[in-house]
């Protein structure tokens, strides 16, 4: 944090503000895009801007879209900073949503100050045990985490579908014999408290919480500096007495704890109960992808991912506005996401060049302290 | 009810569409087996494919050539890997993230302009079942093996060229050493970013096929995100069958194998949780991963980008 209140040169404001120059670079092209379907670009970006954060209704909706998209990003940073490339958020935040569901199923007689702790407890254990396999596997097997996560999420998926329609199905749709694939709702009590009349709900403060958490235990513990030492470089941190593998699993453990109880906030907060409709999208909303946009975006900082998510949270909202409005269909947001990601990956070749300048023409010596890098 | 998936007519079926569903896995495996073993994990596969199959399945549509379709999907898919190509080779961006981002590139590209150019879900006439003289009428064998559309044969034909590819042409030592020691290659003279391109852009191209084989030759439609997750299968496909072809098409057949069975366990209302079923070919492929992983195979500078300086 200290750091970026420190004087500025121009070249690394440009460097703090490229993530932005990324997004507008892609709203350029959704712009483009935009025109090429016959649409005005400035009515699109305005109905969206309106949809995201035009009233009080809007906002807490954007609030409510940004929550899960924060507590993802919040564990890409970790997992990130640890030099471990999580994709397996999609089955985190599913695992720790079937985790907290079932808590909330399995005690329906008990109150809300018992179960609710119970469920976001059981989101993150659920989550913790989907990211602590690939971590296992990658410290001690030498499997590719980013293979093993992506199995995970299909895993989860199916565990999901299996669920769904079998033992946790909703008693209701057996006697209809609809059997649309869903558990039933959850007792009321253990919605979590919302301000009404929106459907904000008390998970964005224990997400806005857990962010100012995370910066902590990154930059103000041991246990953080470890974690990022071993991200940027795992054999000097092995001479240094640091234990790597450890600290693999724990990364991946933590990263995957946060999607899960991501999943867990978002049944008893907004959903109230499980559903499928066979792919994890379906569920997630794609919140385990999106959150890594978020990340990137907050520039894989806790604290800047508040405010990335709130924006990205924005145009997945705004989104549906725009739709109405000019008749586009809101997958163009997915689009312009996808180039963010692209865009920000991209420009962080630019980024290096510019530290290696900084640092060669401060003339230190070749072993000079490096300025410390995003791993991305 | 149970019994049922034992009769010979159940059996054949699950075989036959097996064979039929390994088409997308060969197409998609092997060409990022190719990308991979020059260095490049290309993540974004499951875009890539979602505009192949979109592609296709449009030109199919209004054009009504299914051979024009297959290459609008070919030339889209490649399109996408030159993107990925430059992004991963000049700009030397790290390669898992990127992916993610055309995968949601494409995901929702693809979504866009499905809704804007059809707005409904359509069928298309794709290509049909080929039919063999004498073959494609024996019993048993013909239904297995003779009564399959023309990508289900040009996919499996692929393996043992993929193969020849790599091991016996001079291009597929270029791209080995590539993918092994950048370093020596480039002081051998070997240009490290044309082999990169040119590999980044053929697997582009296989995975548009790759989807172009689900939207006019499979399933014969299209909808949002219908390959749900198969071009994420297909790259775990590389690591599990130890970036040979050979093993890709080991790991096609077990995955697509186990769709086949779901299917029909669902087809005949059997109350068993095909989901188990469907849940094993993801577990191997981590047993294999771990058995594999204390001697990787993997090329070691994959995910590596080269800077020659």
């Amino acid at each position: 944090m200290k750091n970026w209140f420190k004087s500025f040169s121009l070249p690394q404001l440009v460097d703090a503000l490229l993530p932005v120059l990324a997004t507008l670079a892609a709203l350029f092209i959704g712009a483009i895009m935009l025109l090429l379907m016959g649409a005005n670009p400035i009515t699109a970006y305005s109905a969206l801007l309106a949809g995201a954060f035009g009233n009080s209704n809007a906002l807490a909706d954007t609030v409510v879209k940004a929550t899960p998209l924060l507590l993802v990003g919040l564990g890409i940073c970790i997992a990130f900073r640890g030099g471990v490339t999580n994709i397996g958020g999609e089955g985190q935040f599913v695992a720790g949503a079937l985790s907290a569901t079932v808590v909330g199923l399995w005690l329906p007689e008990q109150s809300g100050w018992l179960v609710i702790p119970l469920g976001m407890l059981a989101g993150l254990l659920g989550g913790a045990l989907w990211g602590g396999i690939p971590g296992i596997l990658k410290a001690y097997f030498n499997v590719n985490e980013i293979l093993s996560t992506i199995m995970m999420n299909q895993i989860a998926v199916q565990l999901m579908n299996f669920l769904l329609i079998g033992p946790l199905i909703d008693p209701l749709q057996l006697e209809r014999s609809s059997r649309i694939p869903q558990t039933a709702r959850l007792a009321h009590a253990f919605d979590l408290p919302r301000l009404a009349p929106t459907r904000l709900h008390l998970g964005a403060a224990l997400a806005v919480g857990l962010a100012i958490l995370v910066y902590i235990l990154l930059w103000r513990t041991t246990l953080g500096y470890r974690i990022r030492a071993v991200g940027l470089n795992p054999h000097a941190s092995r001479y240094a007495g640091i234990k790597v593998p450890q600290h693999i699993v724990l990364s991946l453990l933590l990263s995957g704890a946060l999607a899960g109880l991501a999943g867990a906030v978002q049944v008893y907060g907004l959903h109230h109960r499980m559903f499928t409709d066979g792919s994890a999208t379906g569920f997630t909303g794609n919140a385990g992808f999106n959150g890594i946009v978020a990340a990137l975006f907050g520039q894989l900082h806790p604290l800047g991912v508040i405010p990335a998510s709130f924006f990205f949270g924005g145009l997945l909202v705004g989104a549906n506005k725009l739709q109405r409005a000019v008749q586009v269909p809101a997958a163009l947001i997915t689009t312009l996401n996808g180039l963010v990601v692209i865009f920000v990956v991209s420009s962080e070749l630019w980024r290096k060049k510019r530290a290696q300048q900084r640092l060669s023409a401060a003339s230190i010596a070749p072993p000079a302290p490096q300025r410390e890098e995003v791993p991305v | 009810m149970i019994g049922d998936l034992f009769s010979a007519r159940v059996i054949i079926g699950i075989l036959a569409s097996g064979i039929r569903l390994a088409t997308p896995y060969l197409y998609a495996g092997l060409g990022e087996t190719i990308s991979q073993r020059s260095g490049v994990l290309n993540l974004g596969v499951e875009g890539q494919m979602l505009m192949g199959a979109f592609a296709g399945f449009y030109v199919a549509l209004t054009t009504g050539n299914l051979w024009l379709a297959l290459l609008a999907a070919g030339l889209v898919g490649a399109l996408m890997g030159l993107l990925m190509a430059f992004v991963s080779i000049n700009l030397q961006a790290k390669q898992g993230i990127s992916g993610i981002g055309f995968y949601l590139f494409g995901l929702g590209l693809s979504d866009l302009l499905f809704q804007k150019l059809l707005g409904r879900v359509e069928t298309v006439s794709g290509f049909a079942p080929l039919h063999f003289p004498w073959l494609s009428d024996l019993p048993v064998v013909g239904k297995i093996f003779f009564q399959h559309n023309i990508l289900v044969y040009i996919a499996f034909a692929l393996v043992p060229l993929t193969w020849f590819l790599l091991n016996r042409t001079t291009l597929g030592l270029k791209i080995r050493a590539v993918g092994e020691n950048p370093d020596a290659a480039d002081s051998l003279g070997v240009s490290v970013s044309r082999v990169r391109y040119f590999t980044v852009t053929l697997g582009g191209t296989l995975s548009g096929v790759a989807g172009a084989s689900l939207s006019i030759a499979l399933l014969n439609v299209f909808q949002q995100n219908l390959t749900s997750g198969l071009g994420f299968i297909a790259v775990a496909l590389v690591y599990f069958g130890g970036w040979k072809p050979g093993g890709v098409l080991i790991g096609a057949l077990l995955f697509s194998m186990v769709n086949a069975l779901q299917l029909w366990v669902q087809t005949l209302g059997i109350p068993i949780p095909s989901e188990m079923a469907v849940m094993m070919p993801y577990l191997l492929t981590i047993v294999a991963l771990v058995l594999a992983g204390q001697r990787s195979q993997a090329p070691s500078a994959l995910t590596k980008s080269f800077n020659r300086e």
